[in-house]
């Protein structure tokens, strides 16, 4: 009846699996400065093979070369470095404090600190992110308190949430650093609403949405993109592609379109990939894409490409899915490394001051972290008032939660 | 000081792990930071880091030590200038350190006995079906003299799939996680390994999209199991549970159904805040088309799964993760079914009606144990099925007691112990002697800070008081 031959699945494997050698063979790197850097009101059209590329700013020698380069101070680049050390050393100071019980939770961003670290210093005051919960160079980068952050993340007495929200879920109306949603993806969309809303009020501010590559398969983000392309929202689309959704591999959410930068071609948004390890990079890329949006050429889709080096939270071990020494084999190096070997190029750090700083950032971080553990931690110390627990459920406290707060005793 | 190593938790759910191998001997000089030993879970293994500096005195707990409770001194470190001798002479019995007095109970239950023994002390012996004289199981569930053996929840959900599966080759499980990684909560543990990528599939993430995707499935006649990392994640695919799954059988005239059961963690876990912690029974109790079933003990969420898998019509599984470790009596049969919208009598008693489900009956089954105390004998309804609710089985226990009480971690307005307390005003309101109370969570979104989270959950306490208060006793 039917001499068809059967149908089969395609199900999409990662290149290596843990035991095996790592690869990143599949991962094209060009070489830095080769990418050419067009006007920001070029035509979406003639910039497509940009989506396919990797805009780099620092070459091996740790120079910066090419159109991209030359947009920082070394009193900048100096402060970069700064900034992502002192993400990295808090990083670093957390996750020990949560395996010593200090905090249930904990999500670190080695190998990533260039990406926040650098956008943050393209935007404007009163721009706003909607960031996932692996952008706290935004915060740190803006100048946030790191006592802050950590009451926060111990959820004591000066929690500046109340207790409410889980740790490393920030949030800060007056830095531009909107609530952290635990689930992915529903600010992507919400970033283009607020972008939409500040042209409506033809107010001068933008908003960046932030994903990672695995939450690309949600509904969410494909709205983001039709709403940003038919209104021109003023919206930098930031897609932080670092290789890893816990256990699955960025081919299982990207599927046969080459890159995630090419998912904004469909749609007519300009797309571009930049090496995500590179600050130089990354700020040349933010400053482009966050100047398009502020002069009302539209929305950018931007893709880092980067590696998420430790283990997507304290909740998960990455040797269980992939190689063990597969972040040593990651083509692109790491950020803070780079960075640091530029600027001695430059020839305004030294190998001992890098030394010093990390000494000093350390103890800045222990110093904060004294003061925060002093206001208490998850089970000891200061703790979250409970009177609070009963106020914002809504704007005005309705009699029956007065009732409920009562009966609580508080 | 010496300063004692604490058996690290990987995560708040996390109670006990294996001491796999020490990396560092007795002797050894550590640095902060240092990796000295690694531990296992069931989830994962890690590294242990030495915190403070100094020399590693004492090992408490040897390599390949299995259960090893979270907050277990496994060593001890001397400090600078300390002696390493005499700081391992002061070692501690494993006792807890000064920082946890939020978990008194689970401190108390690691340190008397394993929790299996535990769950097995609180389980009356009608739980398993051997009470012949209660309304809700006329038939004996298990046969007499059937051996029992102890499993934890999670593995009793695995087995049931892997059973169905062996049985069905239409059955596949589908989901974030579920395959490679063996589930987020290791409940598909093992099944990739026995039944391919084929049957086993992990998806993108997006649970609007992989919820379509299997209804789609079951619409051309596959029998998918579909995995929601947790239910809070499902709001996502809410359009396609209600929209398509409850409703094409009925829309398209009773000619093509939908056979498919979406399962996972629901409500609260430890510290996972408002988006993570919502139990959403209410929401699907409300609709027609769809069965929601909580299952409570391993062997119910066996013999339950076992039904939803098999059944003809869209199921909502909800588990929950605190349960996921506890173990309970499974009896080992080939071939274990419990029929979905039965109630069972996990407790008889004869002076209040306490009806819960889930991890709802943890709490109803604590304060049945107080009230004993005060010679007040609860009987307590453990619902199992939500939709369709067995309410004959409450309506004749509230015949007979005369007072009832709701318990679910939900919220009051419109919940299920809303709905169970009006079905009772419909057809025992005369048996009533008063109003129905429901203990509920509080009416505020799920707070993260330990101390907050306990008081926004309900108490043990809160059903004692609420059973008392429907017998006009005084509290004490």
């Amino acid at each position: 009846m039917n001499d068809q031959p059967p149908l089969s699945l395609h199900v999409p494997e990662p290149a290596v699996r843990p035991g095996g050698k790592p690869d990143f063979s599949s991962v094209k790197i060009p070489n830095a400065g080769s990418v050419p850097r067009p006007e920001i009101d070029v035509d979406p059209e003639s910039i497509r093979d940009l989506a396919f590329s990797i805009i780099r700013v620092l070459n091996r020698d740790g120079e910066a070369v090419g159109p991209w380069a030359g947009l920082l101070s070394d009193e900048a680049l100096l402060e970069g470095l700064r900034h992502m050390m002192t993400l990295r050393t808090f990083d670093a100071r957390m996750l020990m404090a949560q395996r010593q019980g200090k905090t249930s939770f904990y999500m670190q961003h080695m190998g990533e600190e260039a990406v926040s670290c650098a956008f943050r210093k393209a935007l404007e005051p009163g721009d706003m992110n909607f960031p996932t919960y692996r952008q706290a160079g935004l915060l740190i980068a803006a100048g946030y308190s790191l006592v802050d952050m950590m009451n926060e993340i111990f959820s004591n007495e000066r929690d500046p949430l109340k207790g409410r929200q889980m740790p490393v879920l920030y949030s800060s109306k007056a830095l531009g650093f909107f609530t952290i949603s635990g689930n992915l993806a529903t600010q992507f969309i919400q970033a283009v609403g607020w972008a939409m809303a500040s042209a409506i009020k033809r107010d001068t501010r933008i908003a960046a949405g932030w994903i990672g590559d695995g939450a690309t398969a949600e509904s969410d983000f494909h709205a983001a993109l039709v709403f940003a392309s038919t209104y021109k929202a003023p919206v930098v689309l930031n897609i932080v592609n670092n290789q890893w959704a816990i256990s699955t591999f960025q081919g299982i959410a990207r599927g046969g379109s080459g890159t995630f930068a090419a998912r904004g071609l469909g749609f007519g948004i300009p797309a571009l990939r930049v090496d995500g390890n590179d600050y130089l990079a990354v700020y040349a890329v933010a400053r482009w894409a966050i100047e398009r949006a502020r002069r009302n050429f539209g929305p950018t889709l931007v893709e880092y490409v980067t590696y998420r080096v430790g283990a997507h939270s304290t909740s998960d071990d990455p040797a269980a899915y992939r190689p063990k020494t597969e972040s040593d084999a990651w083509p692109l190096g790491d950020p803070v490394i780079r960075l640091k070997n530029h600027l001695i190029r430059r020839g305004v750090w030294s190998e001992a001051r890098h030394k010093q700083a990390e000494a000093e950032i350390l103890d800045g971080v222990v110093t904060a972290q004294k003061e925060a553990e002093g206001h208490g931690t998850l089970h000891a110390g200061g703790k979250p008032s409970v009177r609070d627990m009963f106020e914002g459920v809504y704007a005005e406290m309705p009699p029956h939660l007065r009732r409920q707060r009562q009966q609580a005793g508080v | 000081m010496p300063t004692n190593v604490l058996m690290p938790a990987l995560s708040p759910t996390m109670e006990q792990g294996k001491l796999a191998k020490w990396l560092k001997k007795e002797g050894d000089t550590v640095k902060s930071g240092d990796v000295i030993a690694e531990i296992e879970t069931d989830k994962a293994t890690m590294e242990v880091e030495a915190v403070d500096e100094g020399v590693l005195a004492k090992i408490l707990v040897g390599d390949g030590t299995e259960n090893v409770a979270v907050n277990t001194p496994i060593a001890v470190i001397a400090g600078e200038g300390e002696d390493p001798a005499a700081a391992s002479k002061a070692a501690p019995a494993p006792k807890l350190n000064g920082g946890e007095t939020a978990k008194p109970e689970k401190a108390e239950a690691q340190k008397t006995a394993p929790p299996q023994r535990k769950a097995e002390a609180t389980l009356p012996a009608a739980s398993l079906g051997h009470a012949p004289s209660t309304p809700a199981s006329a038939e004996p569930e298990v046969p007499e003299g059937t051996q029992m053996v102890t499993m934890t929840v999670r593995e009793a959900l695995r087995d049931a799939m892997a059973e169905e599966m062996r049985r069905d080759d239409l059955v596949f499980v589908m989901g974030e996680e579920v395959a490679e990684y063996q589930g987020a909560y290791k409940v598909t543990q093992g099944l990739l390994q026995e039944f391919g990528a084929r049957r086993v599939v992990d998806t993108p993430i997006t649970e609007h999209g992989f919820a379509g995707l299997g209804v789609g499935a079951a619409l051309a006649g596959l029998k998918p199991v579909v995995e929601f990392m947790t239910f809070n994640f499902a709001m996502q695919a809410m359009d396609q549970i209600i929209n398509s799954a409850a409703k094409t059988l009925y829309m398209s005239g009773g000619q093509m159904g939908c056979p498919i059961v979406f399962r996972g963690p629901n409500g609260a876990a430890a510290r996972v805040a408002a988006q993570h912690s919502h139990d959403y029974t209410a929401w699907y109790s409300n609709v027609p088309g769809l069965k929601v079933v909580a299952p409570h003990t391993a062997a119910d969420a066996k013999g339950l799964l076992k039904a939803a898998i098999r059944d003809l019509n869209p199921v909502v599984f909800l588990e929950n993760e605190i349960l996921y470790g506890q173990s309970f009596p499974v009896p080992k049969l080939d071939d274990f079914i419990i029929p979905i919208g039965k109630a069972k009598i996990a407790k008889p008693g004869s002076h209040v009606t306490l009806v819960a489900w889930s991890i709802g009956m943890s709490y109803a089954l604590k304060a049945a144990e107080q009230l004993a105390k005060d010679g007040i004998e609860a009987e307590v309804i453990d619902l199992r099925t939500i939709r369709p609710m067995d309410i004959e089985t409450v309506i004749e226990s509230v015949k007979k007691t005369n007072r009832l009480v709701t318990v679910e971690e939900g919220w009051a307005q419109s919940g299920v112990g809303a709905e169970i307390a009006m079905r009772i005003c419909e057809h025992a309101f005369d048996w009533l002697d008063a109003p129905p109370v429901r203990v509920t969570g509080k009416d505020v979104p799920m707070p993260y800070a330990a101390n907050l989270e306990k008081l926004a959950l309900p108490h043990v306490d809160e059903v004692v008081a609420a059973a008392k208060s429907v017998l006009y006793k005084a509290t004490s």
